[in-house]
C-alpha cells in the first residue's frame, strides 16, 4: 500500500523528534467510530424527575418498591439476618462457581417446595447468579449453546426490556406471542393460545411465573392449567422468569402456582429467581438459575457445562445477598419474619391499586378502570396513550414510561388522590 | 418426555486449579498442604479478613442511612474514581487533564470480560495476545466474547525460569494492528516474573509501533511489592507514554474480599469527547449481562480508598501480606539450596507475588501430591501464600525429593 502525504511527513518527524512523532501518529483515537448508544428509557424518566422542581411531583418510573413514606424499605428480617451474619465473622474466600450452596438449595426449595421429588431426587442444576439478569444471562448462554431446539426464544408481548438483549447478546433470536390485550387492559387468552400454538416444535418459549413485568397482567390458574397442556403438545422448553415470588399476591406458594403446575404436568422447566424485590436485596444481586433434568447424571452433566460458561463471565458470584437469602430462609425465625415482612409490601401495592381505582371513580372518571385491581405486583399497565401520559408528565409532574405503565410502589397513601385527579384530567 | 433434550451434553472438562483444591480438600493427610488456589493465608493456614475490612463492615452495618437499592448500572461513582485514582496515580495528567474514564465490574474477571465484549462488539476487534503461560481464564474469557484469533506471546523462558523478552518482543513485532495485548501489570500469573523497567519501555517501543492495544491485567497492586506506587508502575508508564488502553483491576487479593466481586475496569483515552458514547456502549453491555453489580463490596473499598486514615491502615495489611510473602520465599529458596537440590532456585526470590513457576514438572506435581498430600498444579504453579513457618522444611524436603528422583 503507497504511502500517503500524511504517512510520510509522520515518518520524516519520527525520525526527527520521537515525541512529536507520538502526538501525530496516535492523532486517530482508537474510540472515534464509538456510537453513542440508545438512552435507556426508564432511566430517562428518573433523570427528568429529578430536574423537575413541583413538590407534588410522583416518579412512577423505577420498579423498586417505596415504603408509605416513598422511601427504599430495608426488611426487618434482612436487618436482622445481616446482624447476625456480623456477628458469624465469616470469612470471605472465594465461593465455588456455582455459588452459595445454602442458597441455591433454599433458593429452589423456596420455588418448588423444599420437599418436592425433583429436589430430593437430585434431578435440579441450581447456580447462583448475579440477580435475576444474571440468572437469565446464564439461561441464554447455556441454552444458546446447547439447546438442541431452534435458538430462538419467544416472549410474551410486551416482556421486561432487558429480556431482548440478554438473548440477543448470545446470538438467538427473539419472536413474540401475543400477551396483552389493550382492549380489556387484560389477558389475551386466545390470542396467546393461538399463537402458541403455531410455535414450531421442540421450541423455547419464555413466561413471567407471576406479576408480569410491564403489564401486572397474570393468566388465571385455569389459563395456566391450558397453557401448560398446549406447551406440553408443541414440546415446547418452558423457562420462567419468576422476580417477584411472594411480591405478587403475598403468599409464596400462590405465587409459584404456574412454576409448580407446569412440573406436576411432566415439564422439564428453566428458571430464573430474583431476590431482589421480595426481599429488598436489589444492589445486592441475589439470584438463581435452575433447570429440571431428566436424571441426576444428566443434571451432573449440565452442571459442569454451566460452570464452563460461568467462568469467563465473572469467575464466580458476590457472597453477601446471597448470605442473607439463606440465612433468612434457613432460620425458622427470620423466614417466618420474611414472610410477614413480604406481605407487608404485597398488601400495601394492594392497598394503593384499591384506593387508586376508588379515587378515579370519585373523581367522576367513566372509564373502566377494574385492571387496576385486577391486575398484580408492582406495575400497572394503565391503558393510558402516549399523549396522555405526555400531558400527565408535563402538567402533572408524574413521571412514567410512554406505554402508560406506572410502578404502583411509587404511589403512597398522601398522594394517591392527586393521582388519580392527574388521571382523570387527562383521561377524561 | 421418553428423551430429555439435554441427553447430549457432554461433562465438561474439570477446570484444573478448582480439581486440586478438591484434592486437597478430600485428603485426610495430617501434613497436607494446598499450594493451588490463589487466595492468601496466615502463617497459621488461615484465610485472613482485613481488620480494616472488619471495621468498615461494622460501621456499614450501623450505618441506618444505608440501604440496599440498585446501584447505577456503571456502579458506585466514587468506588471506580477512587481505584482509578490508585492505579494511576492521583495526579496522573490523564486524570487531571479529564480522559480517564472508570465503572465497577464483577471482580477482575468481569473487567476483562467486559472489555473484551466492548472491544470484540463495538471496536469490532478480533485478536488478542496473552503470555505464554497465562491465567488460565484470560483465553475463556476473549473466546467467549467473540475474539476469533486469540495467541500467545512468549513469556516463560524455562530454561532461564525467567522472562524470554526476546521472544515476546518478536512475538509482538509480528502482532497485526488493533490486536489487543493482555499484559500483567505486576506479580505475573502463573509465573510470578515481572518485566524490569527497561524491558517494559521496549516493550511500550514495539507496541506503539505496531499500534497494539494495552491491556492491563491488574490483580496484585499493593500485595507484589507492599508499595501501590511500584505495583503500578507499567501501567502509569503507559499512559504517561500517550497510549489509549484499558485497565482491569481486581480487588480480591489486596482486599481479601475475594467473594464480594469487587473489581474495577479503567479506560483512559486521548480524546474526552469519545468517554459519554464509549459509557453509553459499557452500558448496554453491561445491563444485557447483570444489570448493575454488587454494592456490598464497593461500599468497602470506596470507604477504605477514600479515607485517608483507612487508607494508611490498609496500606499495613497489605506491607503484612506482601511481606509475609517475601519471607516464604527467602526461606523456600535457602532450604532448597542447604538441602542441594539440583538446579537453580534463585527464581523464587526473584519471581513476586503470590505465585511461582517452580520448574516442576507434572510428573514432579503429582509425585508431591501423592507422596506427600502437597498439591499444586501440574504447570509447577505454587501458591506461596500456602507455605508457613509450619510446613516450610516439609515443602523444600518435598521438592528437593521429586527434583532428585522424577525425571521427565
Amino acid at each position: 500500500m503507497a504511502l500517503t502525504p500524511v504517512r510520510t511527513i509522520n515518518n520524516l518527524i519520527k525520525n526527527t523528534t520521537p515525541s512529536l512523532y507520538h502526538v501525530a501518529a496516535r492523532a486517530n483515537s482508537w474510540w472515534s467510530g464509538v456510537e453513542m448508544g440508545p438512552p435507556d428509557a426508564i432511566l430517562g424518566v428518573t433523570e427528568a424527575f429529578k430536574r423537575d422542581t413541583n413538590p407534588k411531583k410522583m416518579n412512577l418510573g423505577v420498579g423498586a418498591y417505596r415504603d408509605d413514606s416513598g422511601k427504599p424499605f430495608v426488611l426487618p428480617s434482612v436487618r436482622k439476618a445481616e446482624e447476625l451474619i456480623l456477628s458469624q465473622k465469616l470469612d470471605k474466600e472465594y465461593l465455588p462457581i456455582s455459588g452459595n450452596a445454602e442458597f441455591c438449595k433454599k433458593a429452589i426449595g423456596l420455588a418448588l417446595g423444599d420437599d418436592h421429588p425433583a429436589l430430593t431426587d437430585g434431578l435440579n442444576v441450581t447456580v447462583q447468579g448475579i440477580s435475576g439478569t444474571g440468572a437469565l444471562r446464564i439461561g441464554s448462554t447455556f441454552l444458546s449453546k446447547f439447546f438442541p431446539g431452534p435458538k430462538t426464544v419467544w416472549l410474551p408481548a410486551p416482556t421486561w426490556g432487558n429480556h431482548v438483549p440478554i438473548f440477543k447478546h448470545v446470538n438467538m433470536d427473539v419472536q413474540q406471542y401475543r400477551y396483552y390485550d389493550p382492549n380489556t387492559c387484560g389477558f389475551n387468552f386466545t390470542g396467546a393460545l393461538e399463537d402458541i400454538r403455531k410455535i414450531p416444535e421442540n421450541s423455547l418459549i419464555m413466561l413471567h411465573a407471576c406479576a408480569h413485568n410491564p403489564t401486572g397482567v397474570d393468566p388465571k390458574d385455569e389459563h395456566w392449567d391450558e397453557l401448560s397442556k398446549v406447551i406440553k403438545e408443541r414440546k415446547l422448553l418452558p423457562f420462567f422468569d419468576m422476580a417477584y415470588q411472594g411480591f405478587a399476591s403475598g403468599d409464596v406458594a400462590k405465587d409459584a402456582y404456574a412454576v409448580r403446575k407446569f412440573l406436576a404436568d411432566g415439564h422439564k422447566i428453566c428458571l430464573s429467581q430474583s431476590f431482589s424485590k421480595n426481599m429488598g436485596l436489589y444492589g445486592e444481586r441475589a439470584g438463581a438459575f435452575s433447570i429440571i433434568c431428566n436424571d441426576k447424571d444428566e443434571a451432573a452433566r449440565v452442571l459442569s457445562q454451566v460452570k464452563i460458561l460461568i467462568r469467563p463471565l465473572y469467575s464466580n458470584p458476590p457472597l453477601h445477598g446471597s448470605r442473607i437469602v439463606a440465612t433468612i430462609l434457613n432460620t425458622p425465625e427470620l423466614h417466618s419474619i420474611w414472610l410477614n415482612d413480604v406481605k407487608g409490601m404485597a398488601d400495601r401495592i394492594i392497598a394503593m391499586r384499591s384506593k387508586l381505582k376508588a379515587n378515579l371513580e370519585k373523581e367522576g372518571s367513566v372509564r373502566n378502570w377494574t385492571h387496576i385491581t385486577e391486575q398484580i405486583g408492582m406495575f400497572c399497565f394503565t391503558g393510558m396513550t402516549p399523549q396522555q401520559v405526555e400531558k400527565l408528565t408535563k402538567e402533572h409532574s408524574v413521571y412514567l414510561t410512554k406505554d402508560g405503565r406506572i410502578s404502583v410502589a411509587g404511589i403512597a397513601s398522601t398522594n394517591v388522590d392527586y393521582l388519580a385527579h392527574a388521571m382523570h384530567q387527562v383521561t377524561k | 418426555m421418553a428423551s430429555s433434550r439435554f441427553c447430549e451434553v457432554q461433562q465438561a472438562p474439570p477446570i484444573e486449579v478448582f480439581a486440586v483444591s478438591k484434592a486437597f480438600t478430600d485428603s485426610t493427610h495430617e501434613k497436607k498442604v494446598n499450594l493451588s488456589v490463589g487466595a492468601y493465608r496466615t502463617d497459621e493456614g488461615k484465610p485472613w479478613v482485613l481488620p480494616v475490612v472488619r471495621k468498615v463492615e461494622q460501621e456499614l452495618a450501623a450505618d441506618n442511612t444505608l440501604n440496599h437499592e440498585y446501584l447505577p448500572i456503571l456502579g458506585l461513582e466514587a468506588f471506580s474514581t477512587a481505584a482509578a485514582k490508585m492505579l494511576l496515580g492521583a495526579t496522573h495528567p490523564a486524570i487531571t487533564g479529564g480522559r480517564v474514564t472508570a465503572v465497577q465490574t464483577l471482580s477482575g474477571t468481569g473487567g476483562l470480560r467486559v472489555a473484551a465484549e466492548f472491544l470484540g462488539r463495538v471496536l469490532k476487534y478480533n485478536t488478542a495476545y496473552h503470555s505464554a503461560p497465562t491465567w488460565g481464564n484470560h483465553n475463556l474469557i476473549f473466546k467467549q466474547a467473540g475474539f476469533t484469533n486469540i495467541a500467545p506471546y512468549r513469556y516463560w523462558d524455562g530454561g532461564k525460569r525467567g522472562l524470554n523478552f526476546d521472544g515476546m518482543i518478536e512475538d509482538l513485532s509480528n502482532a497485526p494492528e488493533n490486536s489487543v495485548i493482555i499484559l500483567h501489570a505486576c506479580a505475573h500469573n502463573p509465573t510470578g516474573v515481572d518485566p524490569t523497567q527497561e524491558q517494559w519501555k521496549k516493550i511500550a517501543d514495539v507496541m506503539e509501533k505496531r499500534k497494539l492495544f494495552p491491556l492491563f491485567d491488574s490483580a496484585y497492586q499493593g500485595f507484589a511489592s507492599g508499595d501501590l506506587d511500584n505495583d503500578a508502575w507499567a501501567v502509569r508508564y503507559f499512559a504517561e507514554r500517550g497510549f489509549e488502553m484499558m485497565g482491569t483491576q481486581s480487588f480480591s487479593k489486596n482486599f481479601g474480599l475475594y467473594n464480594e466481586r469487587i473489581g474495577n475496569l479503567m479506560v483512559v483515552v486521548k480524546d474526552t469527547a469519545c468517554i459519554v458514547p464509549m459509557k453509553s456502549q459499557l452500558t448496554l453491555l453491561v445491563r444485557g449481562s447483570y444489570s448493575n453489580p454488587p454494592c456490598h463490596g464497593a461500599r468497602i473499598v470506596s470507604r477504605v480508598l477514600n479515607d485517608p486514615a483507612l487508607f494508611e491502615e490498609w496500606k499495613g495489611c497489605i506491607r503484612t501480606m506482601s511481606g509475609r510473602i517475601i519471607e516464604m520465599r527467602k526461606g523456600l529458596r535457602e532450604r532448597l539450596e542447604k538441602l542441594g537440590t539440583p538446579g537453580t532456585w534463585d527464581h523464587i526470590t526473584a519471581q513476586i507475588g503470590m505465585f511461582s513457576f517452580t520448574g516442576l514438572t507434572a510428573a514432579q506435581a503429582k509425585h508431591i501430591a501423592d507422596k506427600y498430600h502437597i498439591f499444586l498444579l501440574s504447570s509447577g504453579r505454587i501458591n506461596m501464600c500456602g507455605i508457613t513457618t509450619g510446613n516450610i522444611d516439609h515443602v523444600a524436603e518435598a521438592i528437593n525429593d521429586a527434583v532428585c528422583n522424577i525425571t521427565n
